[in-house]
């Protein structure tokens, strides 16, 4: 029998020695590793093009750009682009986010240089067609009609709006009604002008391929592409903590469940405090079926189908939350008992047996994670944006092993404060 | 594609597939029992899926609040989910860790406990389910769809079920149905991964072989008559947005049309798991402006099942527009001839789609069962080629046979905020 051992499968993680990187004259970074597996590829990356560079009145600009690169280029229309991907079951994708434009996609291996020369069009040529940008526009305001009727999204919202105030990543990526009618071609052709460039893109190509012939690929669509006076971003501004309770609810009549948002700060995925924080909120609300959290409103109490919290980290200041979606009529014993166990937590931190079981469950799943060529583009693109070191699949046992009890409740107590959080409820 | 599985009966009628691949060191177990929303009868809507949820509760030996512990410490990923045809179980194991989903499963399917207390609280739980569901208005719509499509098909109800028997099923309703379908010779165990088939299959029996086999629970047949006219439908509710479903009735998924009729789906919607955006449908109601979206998809079911478009409305178009337009590209495609190149097409998505699926072992265990589910393994296995042999002529001819107003529901979600 093939004994398998976790020492087997660390031999198997990306590696300083298996994942190929690569920066373009340019400036593009290229990351590449191959898996012969399956006779496919899955590629993805980036650009420093997001909704960081927009204006309040433009809200949602940067995710209609993004949206629209695949309208129409100087070389294919819409129908064109869509057809080459299609005919050979191969896919592609943009969205944006407040610090980049994302990209991925997927293909049998025998379709990379397609794939990369309809990438390498829509970013370098797109044209925006009027009649395109007007039939988006309306895809995009009946998205936000269904967004305002989403008891899940709204909550969010309001609980982006309130955590950061004044902030880039209290406003909606999507926009809202009034701002996304007021986004004209022009805005979208500036936008693409000032903001898109080589400089700062990163692509991650995983699959059955040579690392090096990736490599080739890539410069061989991208290599040649200039664009002078790419403008950067400016440094994020500073946020102001929230310093009580703020408690507001959205109405959305006749839903017959309310969603519930409770939370705070967390620490950015570059933080030294990321990894404790982490496996703090694992037991909070993660571990097993949702963690504490889970235990105590699902099970304990049959409140809900799901309640859980999440830690999302990233560049700027990420936010700490507990999400559940309750019958309206017990919106108030939920928020009870999340307040309840965060209070604990702080107080209390995490069990010793508690901490063990969500350590030994994030080193004994990462084989899982790293499984597909997708797991593996979306690990490779995270090593090089937050700067964990090539290395870091190879040290990550050591450095989930090296949080301590204390380390948890030192940062819960940190981020956390139960006199100080925001709670953002939809529903009737 | 090779076909390299072992396939096995156990002396108590369990059946166990195996599936060697070496690519990661990942076990994905999958336990198949043959129960869904089908075999419940009308009081005991959702008694499967409740059951499902049960099945967490834990036994003797596994006590309550350990089994996902068990898994999770482990690094393994689990979970389950209820069908109309059948209700499944999986764990996706580190390959050194795969005996306890082993064990745990072994044992829930005799032991599991289930309380008064514990069927209270799940109650809600599953309640709260299905509230959740109920604020999406394309639920609500599928939901009445569903029903209009099946007046004597126990695929008339939602796998969720109805309210009412929500609140009355009672704890020995769900133990009799949990001791009645949770018998060894109407399960299916699948394994496929990182393991020897021997050594594996030498575990599986120490652990299942000794399980005793029960009565082979009977299934709910009540074959649905043929529809005789179109049934059109509304349903009301909050929101500015109007969706219009479409449900055609199609065969099951051992039917000879079952191949002509995926072709005509992935020209007429695109092919499952891809963008849509030169399916006929998009073309003609999204590139056209009649609509914002268009997507369909049908399910493979062991009874004549439905094929279903689903068209997301612009505020400046009526339904009524849109469904014209519809109708024309549906006459289109009985009236006139496909191209051998739209076959072709066809085929190459469905190649690419099953070459992203064989890069995930979870993926892999999945279709073992799921095909066995309504026919066997060479169903997924021949699936390709079976698509390849399919005429312009089969396509005309399903789409003749089957996309008849007569044959279908039309329901149509009318939103309140719209004024």
């Amino acid at each position: 029998m093939a004994k398998s051992n976790y020492k087997l499968a660390k031999s198997s993680f990306p590696s300083a020695e298996d994942v190929h990187q690569v920066t373009l004259s340019n400036g593009i970074t290229v990351l590449a590793r191959s898996n012969f597996n399956s006779p496919s590829i899955s590629m993805g990356g980036y650009l420093p093009a997001g909704a960081i560079f927009e204006s309040d009145e433009k809200l949602g600009l940067a995710d209609f750009v993004s949206t629209s690169l695949m309208r129409g280029t100087q070389t294919r229309n819409f129908d064109q682009i869509y057809n080459e991907l299609e005919s050979v079951g191969a896919s592609m994708g943009f969205d944006s986010g407040v610090h980049n434009t994302n990209f991925g996609g997927r293909a049998l291996v025998e379709d990379l240089p397609l794939l990369l020369q309809l990438l390498a069009e829509s970013l370098q040529t797109p044209t925006f067609p009027n009649d395109e940008i007007e039939r988006l526009r309306a895809q995009l305001l009946t998205g936000l009609a269904l967004r305002a009727q989403d008891t899940s999204e709204m909550s969010s919202l309001v609980f982006e709006e309130i955590l950061y105030e004044n902030h880039p990543y209290g406003r909606p990526n999507d926009g809202f009604v009034e701002t996304i009618q007021s986004i004209t071609r022009d805005d979208m052709e500036k936008f693409h002008r000032l903001f898109f460039g080589p400089r700062g893109m990163v692509i991650a190509i995983v699959g059955a391929i040579q690392p090096k012939q990736a490599v080739e690929a890539v410069e061989k669509f991208f290599g040649a592409w200039q664009v002078e006076g790419q403008k950067e971003a400016q440094e994020l501004p500073p946020l102001n903590p929230i310093k009580k309770i703020v408690k507001r609810h959205h109405t959305i009549e006749e839903k017959s469940q309310s969603d519930l948002v409770i939370g705070t700060l967390a620490p950015t995925r570059k933080s030294e405090d990321y990894m404790a924080a982490s496996l703090g909120n694992s037991v909070l609300g993660q571990f097993g079926m949702m963690g504490r959290i889970g235990n105590v409103v699902r099970e304990k109490s049959g409140l809900a189908y799901y309640a859980y919290s999440s830690l999302n980290s990233g560049i700027g200041p990420g936010s700490w939350e507990v999400n559940a979606g309750v019958n309206p009529k017990n919106l108030n014993k939920a928020i009870d008992l999340v307040e309840k166990e965060l209070k604990k937590f702080v107080k209390q931190g995490v069990t010793k047996n508690e901490l063990e079981d969500s350590k030994a469950n994030y080193i004994g799943r990462l084989p899982l994670s790293l499984e597909s060529n997708g797991g593996v583009v979306s690990a490779i693109l995270n090593i090089h944006r937050y700067e964990l070191g090539m290395d870091y699949y190879q040290r990550y046992e050591s450095l989930v092993r090296s949080v301590k009890r204390e380390d948890v409740v030192e940062v819960a107590r940190k981020y956390i404060d139960p006199s100080k959080l925001v709670i953002a409820t939809a529903g009737p | 594609m090779k076909n390299n599985i072992t396939q096995v009966t156990l002396k108590n009628g369990m059946k166990v597939m195996l599936k060697e691949i070496h690519t990661a060191p990942i076990i994905s177990s999958w336990i198949w029992y043959k129960v869904g929303s089908r075999d419940e009868p009308t009081g005991k809507t959702g008694i499967s899926h409740w059951t499902e949820h049960m099945m967490f509760k834990g036994t003797k030996k596994f006590p309550s609040g350990t089994l996902d512990k068990a898994i999770s410490r482990d690094g393994g990923r689990w979970n389950a989910s209820t069908s109309r045809d059948s209700t499944r179980y999986f764990e996706t194991m580190p390959a050194d860790k795969i005996d306890l989903a082993l064990r745990l499963e072994a044992d829930r399917m005799q032991n599991t406990i289930i309380t008064e207390k514990e069927v209270a609280s799940e109650r809600t739980v599953i309640i709260s389910e299905r509230e959740g569901s109920e604020n999406e208005p394309t639920f609500q719509l599928s939901e009445a769809v569903q029903h209009a499509a099946f007046r004597v098909h126990s695929y008339h109800h939602e796998i969720i079920g109805d309210r009412a028997d929500l609140l009355t099923i009672t704890r020995d309703d769900l133990y009799n149905h949990y001791k009645t379908y949770y018998v060894p010779n109407n399960a299916i165990l699948c394994l496929a991964g990182d393991f020897d088939t021997k050594t594996m299959l030498k575990k599986v029996k120490a652990l299942y072989e000794k399980i005793p086999k029960g009565k082979i629970p009977p299934r709910m047949i009540r074959p649905e008559p043929p529809q005789k006219g179109e049934v059109r439908l509304s349903v009301e509710g909050p929101g500015e947005t109007a969706f219009t479903q479409i449900a055609y009735h199609i065969t099951n998924a051992t039917h000879p049309d079952y191949f002509p009729i995926q072709v005509m789906e992935s020209l007429l919607n695109g092919a499952s798991g891809l963008s849509y955006k030169t399916a006929r449908l998009y073309r003609a109601l999204v590139d056209k402006e009649y609509a914002v979206d268009v997507s369909g998809w049908s399910e493979s079911n062991i009874d004549p099942t439905l094929y279903r478009i689903t068209i997301t409305h612009r505020p400046d178009k009526t339904p009524e527009q849109a469904l014209a337009v519809f109708d024309d590209e549906i006459k289109k495609i009985q009236n006139e001839l496909i191209t051998k190149e739209e076959i072709t097409r066809a085929v190459k998505q469905a190649k690419a789609v099953f070459a992203y699926g064989s890069e995930n072992i979870t993926h892999q265990a999945f279709w073992m069962g799921y095909t066995s589910m309504f026919a066997d393994y060479s169903w997924y296995t021949t699936y390709v080629d079976k698509l390849a042999k399919v005429t312009p002529q089969d396509v005309q001819r399903v789409a003749q046979t089957y996309l008849q107003p007569s044959n279908r529901v039309v329901g149509v979600y009318i939103p309140k905020g719209r004024g």
